[in-house]
């Protein structure tokens, strides 16, 4: 809560978009809004004014919880030297190798 | 739309003092931008990085709010239906870029009542433009046609700015800026072709106040643009003002003789050896006078916003007190 004399902003929500049916919600924007409900009004005017989406979720920023950029090494480097885990790290016979 | 931000607002100067970590921070941060890389919200960042970011990209959604206001002018007189919904859909769009750049200067670190007092206060500048009068149906569509055809020369570049959140909000305006340019040349050419003495007329009148403050929009010679080089340095402006300005000339020139218009530069001429057009001198003095608040309209505009904001405070109260008591419902049940 802010000060008494200073007027409350609206919270604000993050919103993802579905582009059509059968791909994911991707992460499109931010606004602010009193409610879920307004935020889903709001995410339209603003995000699919021309048919961007079929879907929209809205969800509020404060309860997101993101990985820390300073911790990126730490996290993400270690998949570096694994590259056996993609299918293009073995070598088949050209017979088989559409497998 | 636009602003020139980057140009008319004090320098952000780097902190005199810095620690042995704070520069090691820095030097690898230049590093990254050199590389062609992006930085995100929560990424380090120098100080003076951050603030000019805050004062360019506040400026700029500024600049697509304030710039309502002239189209708002001819929405109930607008001469059809059609141009009614077009100029409706166009000043929406005016209003969502201003929201999405909003929260990109809010991930910097401001509250967007913080980037708003600012602007009603007078100490953030919006795009000088939109402080001359909007007289005549023509003047919507020569908003689209030469403020809008400068705005995008002008914002292109900037979807490759090295801040990743305000790149992001460039492609998503530029993407949708283009129906803008287009719309407004559509509304002239009808005009022009189909259109009486008396209409063409005001075409070419409305031609002749907007042509100068267009080219103005690009800001300052370079000569004179006192962030140009530690912009450049930072991949937040990427072309230099008067090269994006020829840019323009160029191509409105050509577009204007299609549409059949004259342009008010008696020294605007093809030049053979530069592969440019020559143009007359900008009256920089104007510029100054309408960027330091003398303008035609710059005290009805600013007045605007601020009753806006005030005549709704209300509606935010109440929404807001709305949603608390409902929240308080639920966790009672």
């Amino acid at each position: 809560m802010m000060g008494t004399d200073v007027k409350q902003e609206w919270p604000l929500w993050e919103v993802f978009v579905r582009p059509k049916a059968g791909l994911d919600h991707k992460h499109c924007g931010s606004l602010h809004a009193p409610d879920a409900g307004m935020a889903i009004q709001l995410a339209r005017e603003v995000y699919t004014r021309r048919q961007e989406g079929t879907s929209v979720w809205v969800v509020k920023s404060s309860d997101i919880t993101a990985s820390d950029p300073g911790d990126k090494a730490m996290l993400f480097d270690p998949m570096e030297d694994k590259v056996y885990r993609h299918p293009t790290f073995y070598e088949l016979p050209d017979e088989v190798d559409h497998m | 739309m636009y602003t020139q931000a980057m140009d008319v607002g004090p320098r952000e100067e780097r902190k005199a003092l810095r620690t042995a970590q704070e520069a090691e921070l820095e030097a690898r941060f230049d590093e990254r931008i050199d590389g062609g890389g992006y930085v995100e919200a929560k990424d380090w960042m120098p100080d003076h990085y951050r603030k000019t970011l805050v004062r360019q990209i506040s400026q700029h959604a500024h600049s697509e709010i304030v710039g309502m206001l002239p189209e708002g002018n001819w929405v109930t007189r607008a001469p059809t239906l059609k141009r009614k919904a077009i100029l409706l859909a166009k000043i929406q769009d005016e209003g969502g870029h201003g929201l999405y750049l909003y929260a990109a200067a809010e991930t910097l670190g401001v509250s967007r009542d913080q980037l708003i007092e600012a602007l009603h206060s007078g100490k953030a500048k919006y795009s000088s433009i939109f402080n001359y009068p909007t007289l005549n149906w023509a003047d919507i569509g020569v908003i689209g046609w030469l403020v809008d055809g400068a705005a995008i020369m002008n914002q292109v570049p900037l979807c490759r700015c090295s801040y990743a959140p305000y790149a992001r909000a460039m492609v998503r305006i530029c993407r949708e800026e283009s129906f803008h340019q287009r719309q407004g040349f559509d509304a002239l050419n009808v005009m022009m072709r189909e259109g009486t003495d008396a209409q063409r007329a005001i075409v070419q009148d409305a031609v002749n106040r907007w042509w100068w403050p267009s080219l103005m929009m690009f800001g300052p010679p370079d000569g004179q643009s006192v962030h140009g080089a530690q912009s450049a340095r930072w991949g937040i402006k990427r072309i230099s003002n008067d090269d994006l300005r020829q840019k323009f000339v160029d191509a409105t020139a050509q577009q204007a003789q299609v549409l059949g218009v004259g342009l008010p530069d008696p020294l605007l001429k093809w030049n053979e050896t530069r592969g440019h057009y020559d143009f007359g001198p900008i009256d920089w003095d104007e510029f100054w006078r309408v960027v330091g608040g003398h303008g035609p309209c710059n005290r009805e505009r600013l007045a605007a916003r601020v009753k806006a904001w005030e005549d709704g405070a209300w509606v935010r109260e109440a929404a807001l007190a709305h949603a608390a008591r409902h929240s308080n419902r639920k966790e009672a049940a």
